[in-house]
């Protein structure tokens, strides 16, 4: 117990017990009560709620359309950081400060603009048109949403790592003689790679319940396949019946393919880092 | 580890903490309550009421309070400050369920009303509280097209033909959307009423037709409106006369042959008054609705006042012509809400078929 002394926060006691207080209040106990309003279901309504035409349309079109964004940003976001960390320029600051615009600036104005800038009355969706694809109101502005609100969670992760990855080990495989290609693939993407992972499964939880942002580009249609998870949530609790029991049942199911993804990918990035040491 | 959860003093100073939360979460709600107490013992001549309303109605409701408060104050020299709460009727019936300390809840249907009432805090009996099943006001559906009418839209059934793109909320989400397809359901139903196989065909076509479903009326409007999208906007009336109002040359009314009575509803929440002692003023501000002072309000903001004689003031704004069915026409709200639009009722049959 002597070596606690030296420890420079103190309050060893103290801290877990604010740590385990605030995890259960905020978000052990709310999940906790979806799952206990979800066993008001028998085992076969359950079923029934979940496997619901509309409620597994909605699940495909969230994991779907969750999915591409999340390997765009990854795209994207893996080329912003290297730009904002490699390179200097005016304003890089700025620019680096935007990036986090998508956190502070409401979903939901975020996707009324989104959603009349691509509609085929606004400039970008008018241009999207030209080329035959339908923006808004259709998954291509579900995933345009979900690439706004996923990008600095990819931008963010990686860019920490970059930062302490030395430009010398870029240097000093292209001094042994190795291409461009060659250093990206073998020297910075694999010390990369955890972080990217890291980055992409935070876009795709984010993706697969987002609301605000998608709901007014998404057009909202059964039918089309345009409707998400978090909509059939609200539905459930909105209409005449205020369906609380299917509701928590869905997010039940929802809670679970977020846990699975975030288990998988930490399971990946345990893996991935064992075998660079 | 050098720290043990076990060790006795780590567990001494849990437990301190614990009792810490629990002693501040009780001085919290303590203060809450006691504040509460409060302000009404001392403040007897301000009494704060809150109304717990649906969407479009903000607009009136704020010239409404206004009304209000000056008849108030002069009358019985008590100062009302009235706050407004506004948002999809389901939701915000939700929210009241939920502990929204709503005074007096003005919503979009009975319905809404009805699920607060089950939760036990609204008295049963409410609907006929006030005169006109509690609905000082009511509205019906027209159809708002743009300037021109391109695709000489007149009533319901032009709307199946190929080619027209229909914004109508989705009803699995909003309320004013259950109205639309009431209506429409009802023009069919007077077409051939004995052959419902017929019905359910023209009302697929219909729902074909749906380019865009928000999840709620302002949302609607606002794709139809905002973002172009559309040739035709079901809508509720007095939505569709205020984007008049706002767009003069830019859209047409058009009200079809046969329409629903939409009765938003009004009531007393006897749980919430009982606690704040706005009892009296609840009910007086909802009286006052009635008023022919608040029915001329009503009918400049777009709603069809209940007083006869005052609408037929408004007989320029109105088509008073259009033949209107009630909910009662579909066996009151819970019926019709069990027959088309619970799950896997006669909308998901026509809309996912």
């Amino acid at each position: 117990m002597k070596k606690k002394r030296n420890r420079v926060i103190p309050g060893f006691g103290l801290t877990l017990g604010i740590t385990v207080t605030m995890l259960s209040l905020l978000i052990l106990l709310p999940l906790a009560s979806v799952l206990i309003r979800s066993f008001e279901l028998t085992p076969a309504e359950f079923w029934e709620t979940i496997t619901r035409s509309n409620v597994v349309g909605a699940f495909r079109t969230s994991i779907l359309c969750a999915l591409i964004a999340a390997a765009i940003n990854c795209v994207f976001g893996l080329i912003l950081a290297w730009i904002l960390e490699r390179y200097e320029f005016p304003d890089k600051r700025l620019i680096d400060g935007m990036i986090e615009l998508p956190f502070a600036l409401p979903t939901a104005v975020a996707g009324i603009t989104l959603a009349k800038m691509y509609s085929d009355q606004g400039a970008l969706g008018q241009a999207l048109n030209r080329i035959g694809i339908q923006g808004s109101y259709s998954r291509v502005g579900l995933v345009i949403a979900l690439v706004f609100v996923g990008i600095p969670f990819v931008v963010r992760s990686i860019q920490p790592v970059l930062r302490k990855l030395p430009a010398s080990c870029e240097e000093a495989a292209l001094m042994l003689g190795a291409s461009k290609g060659f250093t990206f693939r073998h020297v910075i993407l694999p010390e990369l790679t955890p972080a990217l992972l890291t980055g992409f499964g935070l876009a795709l939880a984010r993706g697969i319940g987002e609301y605000g942002s998608v709901i007014y580009i998404s057009g909202n249609s059964s039918k089309n396949g345009t409707q998400v998870v978090s909509y059939v949530i609200m539905q459930k609790l909105n209409s005449g019946s205020a369906d609380y029991v299917g509701a928590a049942a869905i997010a039940l199911v929802l809670l679970a393919i977020s846990f699975l993804l975030m288990f998988l990918l930490n399971l990946v990035q345990w893996f991935s880092a064992r075998r660079t040491r | 580890m050098n720290c043990n959860l076990m060790n006795p003093k780590n567990l001494t100073k849990l437990t301190a903490l614990g009792l810490c939360v629990c002693l501040l979460a009780g001085a919290l709600t303590g203060c809450g309550s006691s504040s509460g107490e409060v302000s009404e013992e001392a403040d007897s001549d301000v009494v704060e009421l809150l109304n717990v309303s649906y969407d479009p109605t903000r607009e009136f409701y704020e010239a409404y309070n206004e009304l209000f408060t000056a008849y108030y104050e002069e009358t019985y020299g008590i100062t009302v400050e009235v706050t407004q709460s506004h948002g999809g009727s389901g939701s915000q019936a939700r929210s009241v369920i939920e502990g929204n300390e709503a005074d007096v809840v003005t919503l979009a249907l009975a319905h809404d009303i009805t699920l607060i009432e089950q939760e036990g805090m609204i008295d049963e009996g409410w609907l006929d509280e006030f005169d006109n099943n509690s609905s000082p006001y009511t509205s019906t559906i027209v159809f708002l097209v743009r300037a021109g009418n391109e695709k000489d839209i007149q009533d319901w059934d032009d709307l199946l033909q190929e080619g027209v793109d229909i914004i109508t909320p989705d009803p699995k989400s909003s309320g004013g959307a259950c109205w639309n397809f009431l209506a429409a359901w009802y023009y069919f139903l007077q077409q051939d009423g004995s052959d419902e196989a017929w019905i359910k065909e023209n009302m697929r076509q219909l729902y074909a037709n749906v380019l865009v479903m928000d999840s709620g009326a302002r949302g609607a409007t606002t794709t139809f409106v905002e973002n172009g999208q559309g040739d035709v906007l079901i809508a509720w009336e007095n939505e569709a006369l205020q984007t008049m109002a706002d767009y003069p040359d830019e859209y047409e009314i058009i009200t079809p042959s046969v329409s629903i009575l939409a009765e938003p509803s009004v009531a007393i929440v006897d749980e919430n008054v009982a606690d704040h002692g706005t009892a009296e003023v609840a009910q007086d501000y909802l009286e006052y609705l009635y008023t022919d002072d608040a029915q001329r309000l009503i009918g400049e903001y777009y709603y069809r006042p209940t007083n006869e004689e005052i609408l037929s003031e408004f007989s320029d704004v109105f088509d008073l012509d259009v033949v209107l069915c009630t909910i009662d026409d579909f066996g009151g709200w819970d019926q019709a809400y069990e027959t088309f639009f619970q799950d896997d009722a006669i909308f998901d049959e026509i809309y996912n078929s």
